[in-house]
């Protein structure tokens, strides 16, 4: 009881700094700055709110809400990103009978600033999402399938840096296993990079070549998974573990609803923030991101409100 | 699953965590992430709706509302694949449909016939209710892209298949086979297009291409001598078929024969 009681008082305060930091940047010379992150997965072609008399998901979800929510938030913090984790193919007839034109549209409406591939972009092969690609006004980001021999070269990138307010944010993507969860016929030849391996390989481009304030990894890898049965599968929840240098996970794949965050140590002991937004475009994740000048933080102490 | 209703309510709770923040060693502003707010937002009605998204989709829903209210066919009762212990309507149907339209195709390529057709149980994503069946019924019923694969088998795989259906005990959906089976479970006989297995032949098996791959434990799939992909979707399988035979066939054919 008493942890909690400290931990609800911590909550409190920093809450008011949080606060007290907002203000402040509007009267002076940019004390604070805040970057908002906003992101969905598996949205699956879930355009239209599920029905209401629907079992498990009465009139929740829909396209034009989630605009809404975004257009809020934007409003509000115009340094916001907006990114997907993956699966945004495939659910409703939308996708069979638009082959993804539709769902990339639509994110073009809401203006994504990127999203990474999940297995089910795959759907329609690598032809069938090689045409929907110029449809995306969005880059799409994956750094582990090498697409050099297929028809997909070029069409993504494996990471991009947006800057937002003079705070530069490194945004890479990882891709799920394909081989035995897509037929071979689909992905054809691409190949698959060791994702622990690729993560190291951008977050050092990430932090020491493009000097990124913040990395962030769109990953359709997985949250979790239990060791007995996928002993080889990487989940989010390894990514995190046994890296360094990512400061947010952005996950997909396995429709996980996170009632908050998760927060793994990294391999040196740094604070990594694991989230996924279910599916279905039922929710959306909400990450703030406060800087404060250099010159008047004291301590190295961040803290983390989830 | 969760109830919805909890959800709403989960507008996420304050746990504050503070950690050392390592400094990295090269920083191009003069900036320090120094907090971070994080939560998950329910996407509900209330948070409002852009009409230009809405104005935008409104054509798209129309056309393909209009088209998958097609009437195609008509089911004279409601097929469950939760009713039957070893076989179901809908599980019969889906199977004789895919046996049906697959044959010619493979037959016309390759001048052989397909013996058996072996899906699963839980590929069948819907009943097919009683009265009219529209274009949205197959959708329904199969709202994946899988294929069918024809997987060439030895008899002893057949036996294994028989096998696994008769451990598994569900009522995955079959046609072309019969598995006669003791009080103990144990298999007596099995006939394939009324013929005695012969452990040495070859057998010519119609399934899905995730079930091919050894998907829902299907492993003797795997040890297939030969596979033809066949390119064609089994939902369109199931749309072929049944704008071809109205009224549907109620199809209660036993598979599982107990003696």
């Amino acid at each position: 009881m008493k942890r909690r009681d400290f931990i609800q008082k911590t909550a409190v305060s920093s809450a008011i700094l949080t606060f007290g930091g907002l203000s402040l940047s509007s009267f002076s010379n940019k004390k604070t700055k805040r970057i908002t992150i906003l992101h969905t997965n598996d949205t699956h072609s879930h355009i239209d709110p599920f029905p209401s008399d629907h079992s498990k998901y009465p009139n929740m979800g829909g396209a034009a809400r989630r605009a809404s929510y975004i257009n809020k938030v934007r409003e509000e913090n115009p340094n916001t990103l907006l990114f997907d984790a993956g699966d945004m193919f495939q659910g409703t007839p939308y996708f069979n009978y638009y082959g993804g034109e539709l769902e990339f549209k639509i994110m073009d409406m809401l203006k994504y600033d990127a999203a990474t591939l999940g297995n089910h972009e795959f759907d329609n092969g690598l032809e069938g999402l090689a045409a929907q690609v110029p449809v995306a006004e969005f880059d799409i980001i994956n750094a582990n399938y090498d697409f050099s021999k297929t028809i997909m070269n070029g069409l993504t990138k494996p990471y991009k840096v947006y800057e937002k307010d003079g705070i530069k944010i490194g945004v890479f993507g990882l891709g799920v296993k394909l081989d035995g969860l897509v037929n071979k016929r689909e992905y054809g030849e691409t190949i698959y990079l060791d994702p622990i391996e690729t993560a190291n390989r951008m977050t050092k481009i990430l932090k020491e070549d493009e000097k990124c304030d913040l990395v962030i990894c769109l990953s359709h890898l997985g949250y979790a998974y239990d060791k007995n049965i996928n002993p080889d599968m990487i989940s989010d929840l390894d990514l995190a573990a046994q890296t360094q240098g990512i400061d947010l996970i952005i996950g997909g794949h396995t429709h996980t609803f996170l009632d908050k965050p998760t927060l793994v140590k990294n391999a040196i002991g740094e604070d990594v923030i694991v989230n996924q937004a279910g599916c279905f475009g039922l929710r959306m994740g909400q990450i703030d991101f406060i800087f404060e000048d250099n010159k008047l933080v004291s301590n190295s102490v961040r803290n983390i409100n989830i | 699953m969760r109830n919805p209703k909890n959800k709403m309510l989960f507008l996420l709770g304050s746990l504050a965590i503070t950690t050392s923040f390592t400094m990295s060693s090269c920083k191009s502003t003069s900036y320090k992430n120094t907090t971070i707010n994080a939560k998950n937002i329910e996407i509900t009605a209330d948070l409002g709706s852009v009409e230009t998204v809405e104005n935008f989709v409104t054509p798209y829903r129309e056309h393909i509302d209009k088209d998958l209210s097609k009437v195609i066919s008509f089911s004279p009762v409601a097929m469950d694949k939760s009713k039957g212990k070893w076989e179901t309507t809908v599980g019969n149907l889906f199977a004789e449909a895919t046996l049906e339209e697959v044959n010619p195709v493979f037959k016309s390529r390759y001048n052989k016939d397909i013996d058996i057709c072996m899906l699963n149980h839980g590929g069948i994503r819907s009943i097919i209710s009683e009265g009219n069946v529209t274009t949205r019924t197959a959708f329904e019923v199969m709202p994946f892209e899988n294929s069918a694969i024809v997987v060439e088998l030895k008899g002893a795989q057949i036996l294994e298949l028989a096998q696994f259906m008769i451990a598994e005990e569900r009522a995955h959906p079959l046609a072309g086979i019969t598995i006669h089976i003791d009080s103990n479970k144990n298999i007596k006989n099995i006939k394939i297009k009324n013929q005695d297995l012969d452990i040495n032949k070859t057998y010519y098996v119609v399934t899905n291409d995730y079930l091919a791959l050894g998907g829902d434990n299907m492993k003797f799939f795997t040890k297939a001598t030969n596979k033809y992909d066949m390119d064609y979707k089994l939902r369109n399988v199931l749309l072929a078929y049944f704008s071809k035979n109205n009224p549907l066939p109620v199809i209660t054919t036993k598979h599982i024969i107990e003696e």
